[in-house]
């Protein structure tokens, strides 16, 4: 079963979130349009909606992750969630526990929904196949394949500063190739319609036939900038020196780096987007990352409301069908 | 003890033999194709009528598991999974633990397969001391303890020195040498074949210039050394073409291909699917075509099952936290036979393919129906469909990417050295 069938049930409804590949437009919009209606709870004094009370959410992270975890232990706390976060780290697998051995004995204490992250392309995906019939499984990042909340809290901000995606280009700057964050931006922005999705890297950081998910492929940053109204800048990690993908991070700041200067080119009221933890002075400029085109910090606002909705309609297909199995 | 096969489709690739008529075997050897010698007295008849009668078939590489990793199978429960599958005679690589690189390793083999009496278990030799690639192996003491080849298996030989010296070393005691094409900088840590999937789903991708740099460099080498090369499993088409080229330039080179990269490409990963993460990794649609093609022209001389059996955990995990490899020994026969049908092959090259040619390649008496050639048979129904299922596999392997497809083509009977080594019960 392709990643896509598995993460639907019988009535097309959500039972696990793992990738954008395959989900219809609707859907997409469904969920942009459930995140708006939680983008208030947040606001509010009390900011709790009793949505999923009685439900269990183990966050499980095989990987260090600071801001996706805690948008997510917030996300469900703000359902009424009963939460669990383990960091496994690597210590589990250097203890030999297989990672189907972690998942059956959490899965003994009858949780609902496992969020996780992972270091291996299609660890979720993994998960979701093995899981018992009533647990659902949030990706919240799987090695370079998919990392599906992030790409729709794009979207969300995206919608809420720009709006009709039809009429937007888009530019997706950095490490495309180990990136799943780009991965599954690139599905959700042509899911939704944007004409023109572009990739800005050296070719050293660009994936093999990158061209096949539907990109239009930039080596040159002033080209790749022109007239967008997006720029959405990916991390640079100090290991791509190491493996020889890159000489220095200067000399990347030097062509990739995104400046003040750099930005004129693009549309006159571009927003600037990062999915963080930002290398300032790599693959952005504080002046940017800081300037009134940056909407970075509403993206990680965002990510609260985005995330209530995905948990919301997952767990939520179950509740409908499953009654009080 | 004495038998007469009778009726069927006798096919002797190598002798140009294909007509309905009797076989006769005595005494563990083929007695006569047609009629009885003068005074031969079956002891028992086997009917054949309506089947294909052809020699046991010959599979370039086989992992029996044992010994070191007899979790996954040994020479008996794998050497039985192959008798199922019509094969009479298999051939396994020297990454055992320990690795054959004595010819004690080597003769433990040969003791155990024969006390396991079902089929003929040929072996390669290491070419460097626990296959590192550093220094070479006692590859003369090998082939005195009948190794049929020298290999380092599919782990690389960085040093293009070293590989030079164990190719002359090979030479000059007349081994065939068994190569890996794959370079290794761009082959480490990666689990598919560069390309669009690939990129889809995230894997680190092992592109095709990391079979065809490492296969240019060993066909220089085998130009230089005058040595006999044999690659094994082939997984491009450009690979396909370098091999062409060398064999038209009158280099003594030889090539084979798993079943699997016949069937399968880069799509049948895109979900994820553990058994399809293989070495080399399922690659594209135009090399599936390069090696059909390849085959049917005579430049990839033989089809092997290239059988690695996993225990199930080895399979229980993301896709590139899996172990490589496929359980191939019951669907290479059946493979083999789909490509006639979908008109790639006749059966005559297609038969070839899994018998005489493989077993010239190792330089044994196999793979024929000459008169006084061990009896080793296969005989199977050619027109039966049947459901490969995880739970009817002979193999302790059950980790196959062809679960659940419907296979046409089924041995009846396997007979290894004038013994029938397997028959089956529904036949």
């Amino acid at each position: 079963m392709t990643p896509a069938g598995l993460q639907l049930d019988e009535n097309g409804r959500l039972r696990h979130f793992l990738t954008i590949e395959g989900l219809s437009q609707a859907l997409l919009t469904r969920i942009l349009d459930t995140a708006e209606s939680f983008v208030g709870v947040g606001e509010r004094a009390v900011k709790k909606v009793p949505l999923l009370r009685g439900k269990t959410i183990v966050n499980l992270f095989f990987e260090a992750s600071t801001r996706t975890r805690t948008t997510f232990e917030l996300a469900a706390k703000r359902l009424s969630a009963d939460l669990l976060t383990i960091n496994v780290g690597s210590s589990a697998t250097s203890k030999g526990e297989s990672l189907l051995d972690t998942l059956r004995n959490l899965e003994a204490m009858n949780c609902d929904m496992f969020v996780v992250r992972h270091a291996t392309s299609g660890a979720t995906h993994f998960m979701a196949r093995h899981v018992a019939p009533h647990v659902s499984v949030v990706n919240a990042g799987d090695g370079r394949h998919s990392h599906p909340t992030q790409a729709m809290l794009d979207m969300f901000t995206i919608r809420r500063f720009k709006g009709d995606f039809p009429r937007l280009r888009v530019a997706i700057v950095g490490d495309i190739l180990h990136s799943r964050v780009a991965r599954s931006q690139i599905h959700a922005l042509t899911t939704l319609g944007v004409p023109e999705v572009r990739v800005v890297a050296p070719k050293t950081l660009l994936p093999a036939e990158v061209e096949g998910l539907g990109v239009h492929v930039h080596h040159d940053l002033a080209a790749g900038l022109r007239d967008v109204d997006v720029v959405i800048m990916l991390r640079l990690q100090h290991e791509r020196m190491q493996s020889g993908l890159l000489p220095s991070e200067h000399e990347y700041f030097h062509c990739y780096g995104l400046t003040r200067e750099r930005l004129r080119v693009a549309s006159p009221d571009v927003i600037v987007m990062h999915p963080g933890p930002l290398n300032r002075g790599v693959e952005i400029d504080s002046e940017v990352a800081d300037g009134t085109q940056s909407v970075i910090l509403r993206q990680v606002t965002y990510g609260i409301a985005v995330r209530m909705a995905v948990m919301s309609m997952t767990l939520g297909s179950h509740a409908s069908e499953g009654g009080g199995a | 003890m004495r038998f007469t096969v009778r009726g069927g489709r006798v096919i002797d690739p190598g002798n140009g033999v294909d007509r309905v008529t009797d076989l006769h075997l005595a005494d563990g050897r083929v007695a006569a194709i047609g009629p009885a010698p003068e005074g031969f007295e079956a002891d028992r008849v086997l009917e054949a009528a309506g089947r294909v009668v052809c020699p046991g078939l010959v599979d370039l590489r086989a992992y029996l598991r044992e010994p070191g990793q007899e979790h996954k199978g040994t020479i008996a429960s794998e050497s039985r999974a192959a008798v199922a599958g019509g094969i009479t005679t298999l051939c396994c690589p020297p990454d055992t633990d320990p690795v054959v690189d004595t010819p004690a390793v080597a003769e433990l083999i040969h003791q155990r397969s024969a006390a396991a009496g079902m089929a003929r278990v040929e072996v390669l030799g290491a070419m460097t001391k626990r296959l590192e690639g550093r220094r070479l192996a006692e590859m003369a003491a090998l082939g005195e303890a009948g190794c049929v080849g020298i290999s380092n298996a599919v782990r690389p030989v960085e040093s293009t020195e070293v590989m030079r010296h164990a190719m002359e070393y090979a030479a000059t005691f007349g081994l065939t040498v068994f190569l890996h094409a794959e370079d290794p900088w761009m082959g480490r840590d990666r689990h598919a074949h560069e390309g669009a999937v690939a990129s889809r789903l995230g894997i680190a991708g092992i592109p095709e210039t990391a079979e065809t740099i490492a296969l240019s460099r060993d066909l220089l080498l085998v130009e230089q050394t005058g040595v006999l090369a044999h690659f094994c499993h082939l997984s491009t088409a450009r690979g396909v073409a370098l091999v062409a080229e060398a064999q038209a330039r009158g280099l003594p080179v030889t090539a084979d291909v798993a079943a699997h990269h016949l069937h399968l490409t880069e799509i049948d990963t895109a979900d994820f699917n553990p058994n399809c993460h293989l070495t080399p990794p399922l690659r594209a649609q135009r090399d599936l075509e390069g090696l059909r093609r390849g085959v049917a022209d005579g430049v990839v001389n033989a089809i092997a099952s290239d059988h690695q059996p996993h225990d199930a955990d080895a399979k229980l995990n993301p896709f590139s936290d899996t172990e490589p490899g496929a359980s191939g020994l019951e669907t290479l026969l059946p493979l083999t036979l789909r490509l006639v049908d979908d008109g790639v092959l006749d059966l005559r090259t297609a038969l070839a393919a899994l018998t005489c040619h493989p077993a010239g390649i190792l330089g044994i008496r196999a793979g024929t129906l000459m008169p006084e050639a061990p009896a080793d048979i296969c005989i199977y129904d050619p027109d039966v469909w049947w459901t490969l299922e995880a739970e009817r596999m002979v193999s302790r392997g059950h980790n196959s990417p062809f679960l659940g497809w419907e296979l046409k083509g089924r041995v009846t009977h396997t007979l290894c050295g004038g013994r029938i080594v397997f028959e089956r019960d529904d036949a």
